[in-house]
């Protein structure tokens, strides 16, 4: 221990703590984001012309890759691997559809303890449900406005 | 085909990257970040401001999960247009349904099998 360090003012103990704190990463945590986040919607994309190259219509072709990529999400999360990418890309993993499944799975996991039904079953969607609760009710909303307007012109 | 692909990837990293704003700045936890997203989606669809969006972008903006709350409005509007006021409550889930019942399905599944995290 350093005497001297303890007989520090506040303020240059802050000024002590500033300039020991390791600057805040935020470049690099963007740049992640930006990378990751753009390669998963990049497999959405191949995915996508894959299954429209097979005669599928654009909007099949473009719902089958999202079912894949849900499918991707949840197995990377269970094999462990997802929340080892999440460390590193933080919101590129959190804001695909790929972070959607995983929040289901990994809540799932933490409460399988507390059995399947209270526990995997009731728990699953902690994560997940208020992006539904929140989506269908403003897309409700939403649409509610849409028909009133329509029907006065 | 590249150039194609060079836009998925900007429109998809910086939408992500919008998000990596929101957690450093705000310490807004996953769940709110992504319901702040799909409220976002939703709104911007509302305007007309998210389609244009996806045409220039394609999976770059389907694929965030902004691209639910497109999908949820894109769905309930066309299907007003089609059948009128039901449409309001049952075409925004139509048109999630298939990807709502993957999640579900494989997220069962896949917490099924997992073994749980030694700590």
């Amino acid at each position: 221990m350093d005497f001297e360090k303890l007989s520090m003012t506040n303020e240059d103990y802050i000024n002590y703590v500033q300039q020991k704190s390791k600057k805040s990463p935020i470049f690099k945590n963007l740049a992640l984001a930006f990378l990751v986040g753009g390669l998963f919607c990049i497999l959405g994309q191949a995915l996508t012309d894959i299954f429209e190259y097979f005669n599928y219509e654009k909007k099949v072709a473009s719902t089958i890759a999202t079912i894949i990529l849900v499918f991707l999400g949840a197995f990377l999360t269970s094999i462990n691997v997802y929340s080892k990418l999440g460390k590193y890309a933080g919101a590129g993993s959190i804001v695909p559809i790929t972070g959607f499944s995983n929040s289901i799975v990994a809540t799932a996991i933490e409460y399988k303890s507390e059995g399947y039904i209270l526990g995997l079953g009731a728990n699953m969607f902690k994560v997940a449900g208020p992006v539904i609760v929140y989506g269908i009710t403003s897309s409700v909303v939403i649409g509610f406005f849409y028909w009133l307007i329509k029907l006065f012109i | 085909m590249l150039m194609e692909y060079l836009k998925v990837f900007l429109v998809g990293g910086v939408i992500c990257s919008i998000g990596q704003i929101l957690i450093d700045r705000t310490k807004l936890t996953p769940a709110r970040i992504m319901v702040v997203f799909v409220l976002m989606g939703a709104i911007l669809t509302a305007f007309g401001l998210y389609k244009p969006l996806v045409e220039f972008g394609g999976a770059g903006a389907t694929v965030p999960i902004s691209g639910f709350g497109y999908t949820l409005v894109a769905g309930v509007i066309e299907e007003i247009d089609k059948i009128g006021f039901l449409g309001i409550f049952s075409g925004g889930v139509k048109a999630t349904a298939s990807g709502i019942a993957a999640a579900i399905v494989f997220g069962y599944f896949a917490a099924l099998v997992a073994k749980p995290k030694l700590k």
